[in-house]
């Protein structure tokens, strides 16, 4: 038993992420041992699929439809945008109840700055306005979100009890920004945020990030044996490298195609070959959508904190002080300014998805993200953040959300009373938590 | 003889009360490099509470610490690292839910040309240090929650002395660990003891103590009772200073020593 670490490089058990301690010999543990596919993860696209195969059955059909699915993509992204820093939230054992109306006070915010204050220093339409709107929304999303985290990290005030405040507090502000006037509309570019027919960048331009997407995939891969092999560790076997890059690829090509595949409605089409005379061909025009561009930020989002919480210093000293605070205050990190910088990412998350939800209004009201905190906080947990602190991720609380999204609007099409819904989201909570609890219990 | 050189550390005069409670009450100690001092005491007498003033965890009231003679000013974990002083704490205090590497490194992450964790190099200089350490350890990929308590160990020792530490405290290194991980232990302390690394070893297993120790101080109800070199004292006296609070006469008696009529 002398120095067994190169004797052992040919057995992918114990290196394998999931922790699954017994090597079993059936070929879907050898697959998922050979892979390093993280088995919580598949369980959960498993539990989607089902949620989609069941509502489609019971929706007479129309919820696996192209136009259902982009519709969902694109109301699932401002949930998913905040979920991804609840994450780091609930990772480091604090809890943001104040999201939503901190959304409601950043989108009214940015409402009045392009539809009132900012037209009169560069005129109504200006390309800089949608740009210098979103920038002042996410410098006071950035301020009110450090506010709350410098009240939590040096004035020690409980994080439940300081965003239980900004709950009420901010819900307050949004209504005084106007004293509760809706603010309309909203400036063209910034409303494609929003998404909408105009707000999705086209088939030509999906199937271009569709390929920049799977060349990065290949590259990610490659790279990652290659590191490996530069430092002599066990490596995957090619035949898994290259189901992982395949499976990868063929994903994000399916969901492009599904995108693609929802043309405009006929009417607005045919109002655009008017105006670029173009001849409609028998049968129809058919343009499609494409990507939608909040479902483009949420993913660019996504990448960028996933990026933040696995390879930086700061996601590292994230999780260490979740895992046991103690130990990471003694390892010498500054845990306060890690908290203040968490909760500072939060504020400027709310303002994106302040941003998205205004744009897709094309108004900003004083209700906006109403009961957003307890969507988002729910996408976070489903997505296998889990409470006691140090364990989460950012693409399962995009998962999260997108399970979340899916059965609100499956209920909308099969017709369900509101009630009867949200009685059936709080179950489905309470029972998926639960279900995480066992999983996390067997795999010990 | 050792005792003409500057010490590496001086504790003088060290105060540390948490409202009304002396935990520490000017405690004085020294350590020499390449030297083992034992602190024992009972649960409770303020062993842990006066290496924490040391390892920056605990600020000190009142009291000096000199470093190779330098007063050192010390506030936090991250002051006392910057002194080359390294702490194993009696709860480990590793990180639990990230793997062996993530907390050989944490707080002192190597980092890529981009910026970014260098993951790959550190889980490489985590396989040689726990080569040497700890040969039969290789769940490198695994958050430390799921290791043995003898391996979560190894992880703590390896991060203490991976950096160059030159003063190394060890609080109750054995407590969590197996015979034979034990006996490894007490090898890696005497093969730093060889390197010139200075050692505070607290522990209540008084075996241990005199085994390892040079030198050996005695603490109760937060005062120091003596100090005195292991080979001029029996394990019954070091018995009766740690119980009655009674110095032998091969002791240097401390302010917590009951004077003799």
């Amino acid at each position: 038993m002398s120095a067994p670490n190169i004797a052992t490089k040919s057995d992918p058990v114990p290196s394998s992420q999931n922790r699954a301690s017994h090597a079993q010999s059936g070929p879907i543990r050898r697959f998922l041992n050979a892979t390093e596919l993280d088995t919580r993860m598949l369980g959960m696209i498993a539990a989607l699929a089902l949620v989609w195969v069941g509502f489609h059955i019971f929706s007479g059909g129309v919820f696996i439809t192209p136009r259902n699915l982009w519709n969902l993509s694109v109301q699932t992204s401002s949930t998913a945008v905040m979920a991804t820093g609840m994450v780091l939230i609930i990772v480091t054992r604090n809890i943001d109840l104040s999201v939503g109306s901190v959304l409601g006070v950043l989108g009214m915010i940015m409402g009045v700055m392009q539809a009132e204050i900012l037209p009169q220093f560069i005129g109504f339409g200006s390309p800089l306005m949608w740009i210098l709107s979103l920038a002042i929304g996410l410098a006071a999303g950035a301020a009110i979100g450090a506010l709350h985290g410098v009240i939590i990290a040096y004035l020690r005030v409980p994080a439940f009890i300081v965003t239980l405040g900004g709950y009420l507090a901010w819900r307050g502000a949004a209504w005084w920004v106007t004293t509760g006037r809706t603010v309309a509309p909203m400036d063209q570019a910034f409303a494609l945020m929003g998404g909408g027919t105009y707000g999705a960048i086209g088939s030509t331009a999906s199937w271009v990030v569709a390929a920049f997407v799977c060349a990065v995939i290949v590259w990610g891969l490659y790279s990652g044996r290659k590191q490996r092999r530069r430092f002599n560790f066990p490596l995957r076997p090619i035949w898994a490298e290259v189901t992982l890059g395949v499976l990868a690829c063929a994903a994000t090509l399916a969901a492009v195609w599904v995108a693609n595949s929802y043309e405009w409605p006929s009417r607005v089409a045919a109002r655009y070959a008017q105006a670029n005379n173009i001849p409609i061909p028998e049968g129809g025009l058919f343009i499609a959508h494409g990507i939608a561009v909040p479902v483009l930020i949420m993913l660019g989002v996504a990448v960028l904190m996933t990026f933040i919480s696995m390879r930086t210093r700061f996601g590292r000293y994230v999780f260490a002080m979740g895992g046991n605070p103690e130990a990471a205050e003694l390892a010498g990190i500054n845990t306060r300014r890690v908290t203040v910088m968490i909760f500072t990412i939060m504020g400027m998350l709310c303002a994106v998805s302040g941003a998205i939800t205004t744009a897709r209004l094309n108004a900003a009201t004083n209700a906006a993200g109403t009961y957003d905190e307890m969507f988002v906080i729910a996408a976070a947990v489903i997505g296998g953040t889990s409470f006691n602190g140090g364990v989460g991720t950012v693409a399962g609380a995009v998962l999260g959300a997108l399970v979340m999204q899916s059965l609100k609007s499956g209920m909308v099409l099969m017709g369900v009373d509101t009630p009867l819904q949200n009685i059936v989201v709080g179950i489905v909570l309470v029972v998926a938590v639960w279900l995480d609890t066992l999983y996390r219990q067997r795999a010990k | 003889m050792l005792e003409k050189a500057t010490p590496l550390v001086e504790l003088q005069h060290i105060k540390l009360a948490f409202g009304g409670i002396h935990a520490v009450d000017d405690v004085s100690i020294d350590l020499y490099p390449g030297e083992v001092v034992g602190i024992v005491g009972h649960n409770g007498a303020g062993k842990s509470c006066l290496i924490k003033v040391l390892s920056g965890a605990y600020q000190r009231d009142e009291g000096k610490i000199l470093i190779e003679g330098k007063e050192a000013t010390i506030n936090n974990p991250r002051d006392a690292k910057a002194y080359g002083i390294e702490t194993i704490y009696q709860t480990l205090a590793v990180a639990d839910n990230v793997d062996a590497a993530a907390n050989l490194f944490l707080g002192r992450e190597l980092k890529t040309g981009w910026g970014t964790l260098d993951d790959v190099a550190m889980e490489a200089e985590t396989r040689k240090i726990m080569g040497r350490l700890n040969p039969n350890f290789e769940r490198f990929k695994t958050p430390v929650v799921a290791l043995s308590g003898g391996q979560r160990q190894s992880v703590a020792i390896a991060r203490a002395i991976y950096f160059n530490a030159r003063i190394l405290i060890m609080d109750e290194p054995t407590a969590a660990l197996g015979p034979q991980e034990t006996q490894q232990v007490g090898e890696l302390i005497r093969q730093l003891k060889a390197d010139g690394i200075g050692i505070f070893l607290i522990s209540h297993d008084i075996h241990d103590v005199f085994d390892l120790s040079d030198r050996v101080a005695v603490m109760k109800n937060g005062r120091m009772v003596g100090t005195a070199r292991t080979e001029d004292v029996t394990k019954d006296e070091v018995l009766g200073m740690i119980i009655l609070g009674k110095c032998p006469p091969a002791a240097v008696p401390g302010p917590g020593a009951i004077v003799d009529a």
